[in-house]
């Protein structure tokens, strides 16, 4: 797979800390790429290498399978977390100052920003001082401002921060379409969620160190622990004599007269001699694996290093 | 690069316009126009009013002593009681009253003026003047000596110094020490001024744009460095419009409001302002010899408002405004970028207010010693020399020593930026911490 950014074995050390210690990570060009990892863990130092406002000590840096170089930054959009704009500055002219920083001309930018702020619905704030406006509404002008140059790669630090569902569902749609437009987007988040339902690899750091890194599909097939859910209905004492010491039965739970049992695999058995044990005692309706969530396998790992 | 350029201009634009900016460039010169036309007004209308002051004398020696002049009266009141004449001077008509004890020769303080209003300094130093004169002469006589009208006579004399320069050339010049105190310490104390609002501005944009986190965005476009100079460069414009905005409208301002009230002065308005100030200062004697000598000192000092090479002035005015403000504006920025908050910068500002202050303090010197060594190595030393060498240029200062400051400023500014540069690279991205002298020391080291 053509990765658009790849960075290997980059070290950075601060005063007293090292921030990353042999990190590397590869962005396949077009997904949706989550950089995870607890607070303090190295993410932001990453991002702000990537984006090339601090220089790494030792490591590779790619993009395009070129050596990253100053020109590429017209070519990267970055949403930080802690989102600023000038409070005393009208919004418009803000969002122009900000775009033409990006190398485009004051005409395209112009032109641009018209069409954005009509699609958002807030033309109507052109002319208002950013600190009139309400924390989401300067969250959208940001977001705007960050994706107005067209980059190939998208940093969003915390983009959901501070929507509310709706805007965040918008937002949601955004990236989508923005992926489907052919960008590449880094997403770092806390919110695991978000993660499941919009990215297709993670990387998960922890004190400057890689902990996992990969396809999302493939590190949650990699944490799956042969738990099965089986949605039945009858009686739930029968479904349990039913089970042999192979099979142990996590939990049960039951909404009327249906019930929902998880059962894990022990000693190599496979889902279709459980399922034999089960079918003729009791009327199964749903029977599915149990994928971890990645909110288990964020806890999980961290934890164990 | 045209990023830089960017920059420039929004700095420039956002301050340009703001009410503060619009509010000084209005303020400063009616400020600056008042303090030069409002002492002549106050000298004109005080000059035309007839002031009567009754004498009540009981030495009885000065009976028409003290000479009238064409605003100042004198009613010698005999068998006139104090405590009547000051209950009804002024239904009188009287100013005041002036009384002289019997024990006026031995007893110098027992002469009193009483009065609502507070006399003039001219008025007090006429009657005074007058007095000891009398005095002195009449104690001279006791001595009986012969002829002595004739030899008290020949003995006054009235000297009015005039400095001339040497030029190198050989040439000689009238020099005016007032004229170029003025400006020296005007130009001095402007650039104080200048140096320390701009610089606070500055600052303040820094710890804005990192509060606001909003350096992030801006760093992951253009190098910090840029940015830093971006901001200096563009307050250092504002600056230099706002003094412009002075000069030119201090200028017509002054103009306007002079032909208007002193339309009989035929001279240019910056003569006519001067003159002013000058006639206000002097005293109100009216002897017909001193009116002409008052002449003669306006015309002196005229000339010498001539022989300051304004373009000179204001060329080096410029240049050290700069200088001074890019040495200081990056020492300014670079604390914006260590702190979070403006309360933080207490603790570094004391390095830059130091010298600043220090140079205030020298200036003043300098402009009575222009030449003494506390104001050469004032004026040399570059986190001095854009005051002190401001107050040294209208007295004439050797071509090598305006080149060495010069020369200095330039190359400490650019050591300096370059270590500001340092210290704003790694501040601007650090959140939380309380700085230390010690910490900003280590990012000096490690970056």
């Amino acid at each position: 797979m053509e990765e658009i950014f790849k960075a290997e074995k980059v070290v950075k050390k601060f005063i007293n800390t090292v921030a990353l210690d042999q990190v590397s990570v590869s962005i396949p060009r077009g997904s949706i790429y989550g950089l995870l990892g607890p607070n303090g863990a190295g993410k932001t130092t990453l991002i702000r290498i990537i984006n090339q406002i601090t220089a790494p000590d030792e490591g590779n840096l790619n993009f395009n399978g070129e050596k990253l170089l100053p020109e590429h930054i017209s070519r990267i959009g970055y949403l930080p977390e802690e989102r600023g704009l000038y409070k005393k500055m009208k919004v418009g002219e803000q969002a122009l100052y900000l775009a033409q920083l990006k190398g485009l001309s004051k005409k395209e930018a112009m032109s641009r920003l018209k069409k954005w702020f009509g699609k958002f619905e807030i033309l109507d704030w052109w002319n208002k001082k950013v600190e009139e406006l309400s924390k989401g509404m300067q969250q959208k002008v940001q977001f705007i401002v960050t994706i107005l140059h067209e980059p190939e790669l998208l940093i969003f630090d915390e983009p959901f921060s501070g929507f509310d569902p709706i805007n965040a569902d918008m937002l949601k749609k955004e990236i989508l379409s923005l992926k489907e437009g052919g960008a590449t987007i880094i997403f770092s988040t806390h919110n695991m969620g978000s993660v499941e339902e919009l990215c297709d690899h993670i990387t998960l750091i922890d004190k400057g160190r890689t902990l996992i890194e990969g396809n999302i599909n493939e590190i949650r097939d990699r944490y799956r622990s042969d738990t099965y859910e089986v949605g039945f209905q009858g009686e739930a004492d029968k479904l349990k004599q039913s089970l042999n010491n192979h099979y142990q039965l996590l939990e049960t739970s039951s909404e009327g007269d249906l019930h929902k049992a998880r059962i894990k695999l022990l000693h190599h058995t496979t889902e279709n001699e459980l399922l034999s044990l089960l079918i003729p005692s009791v009327h199964i309706i749903s029977f599915n694996e149990v994928y971890p969530s990645m909110n288990d396998i964020f806890i999980k790992v961290v934890k164990e290093n | 690069m045209n990023k830089i350029g960017l920059i420039i201009k929004r700095e420039y634009t956002t301050r340009v316009r703001k009410r503060s900016f619009i509010v000084m460039s209005i303020l400063g010169p009616i400020l600056f126009a008042s303090l030069m036309v409002v002492p002549a007004l106050i000298a004109m209308s005080e000059d035309q009013e007839v002031k009567r002051i009754a004498v009540v004398d009981s030495s009885h020696l000065f009976m028409n002593v003290i000479p009238e002049t064409e605003y100042l009266k004198f009613d010698y009141l005999e068998n006139a009681r104090l405590n009547d004449i000051k209950q009804t001077y002024s239904t009188g008509g009287y100013y005041g009253v002036l009384y002289i004890s019997h024990i006026v020769a031995f007893e110098p303080n027992s002469v009193i003026f009483y009065s609502d209003k507070q006399p003039s300094l001219a008025t007090k130093m006429h009657i005074s003047k007058a007095m000891e004169n009398y005095i002195r002469d009449q104690k001279l006589k006791t001595y009986e000596i012969e002829n002595l009208d004739n030899i008290l006579k020949s003995v006054k004399t009235s000297i009015s110094i005039r400095t001339i320069k040497i030029m190198e050339t050989g040439q000689e010049k009238e020099s005016h020490t007032g004229v170029a105190m003025a400006v020296g310490y005007l130009g001095g104390f402007l650039i104080y001024m200048f140096i320390f609002f701009f610089g606070a501005q500055l600052m303040r944009g820094v710890i804005e744009e990192k509060v606001t986190r909003i350096v992030e965005v801006i760093i992951s476009s253009v190098k910090p460095f840029q940015l830093m100079m971006g901001k200096i460069i563009g307050i250092a414009m504002v600056g230099l419009t706002q003094f412009m905005i002075w000069v030119i409208t201090t200028f017509l301002l002054v103009t306007l409001t002079t032909t208007l009230l002193f339309p009989e002065m035929n001279m240019t308005p910056t003569e006519q302002v001067i003159s002013q100030d000058i006639m206000s200062s002097g005293p109100v004697e009216a002897k017909p010899e001193a009116k002409s000598e008052d002449m003669d000192e306006i015309m002196g000092f005229l000339s010498g408002l001539k022989d300051i090479n304004f373009a000179l002035t204001l060329g080096s005015f410029i240049f050290y405004f700069l200088g001074g403000y890019l040495l200081y504006g990056a020492m300014f920025a670079a604390i914006g970028a260590a702190v979070d908050n403006e309360t933080d910068t207490q603790q570094f500002m004391l390095p830059l207010t130091i010298p600043l202050i220090l140079g205030l303090l020298v200036l003043i010197n300098s402009i009575n010693n222009p030449d003494s060594s506390v104001s050469f190595w004032f004026s040399i030393i570059p986190f001095t020399a854009p005051i002190v060498m401001m107050g040294r240029l209208p007295f004439g200062v050797p071509d090598w020593e305006v080149g060495l400051s010069m020369a200095l400023l330039v190359i400490t500014f650019i050591g300096m930026t370059w270590l500001a540069a340092k210290i704003y690279r790694t501040g601007i991205l650090m959140y939380g911490k309380k700085t230390s002298y010690k910490e900003i020391a280590k990012w000096i080291r490690h970056s």
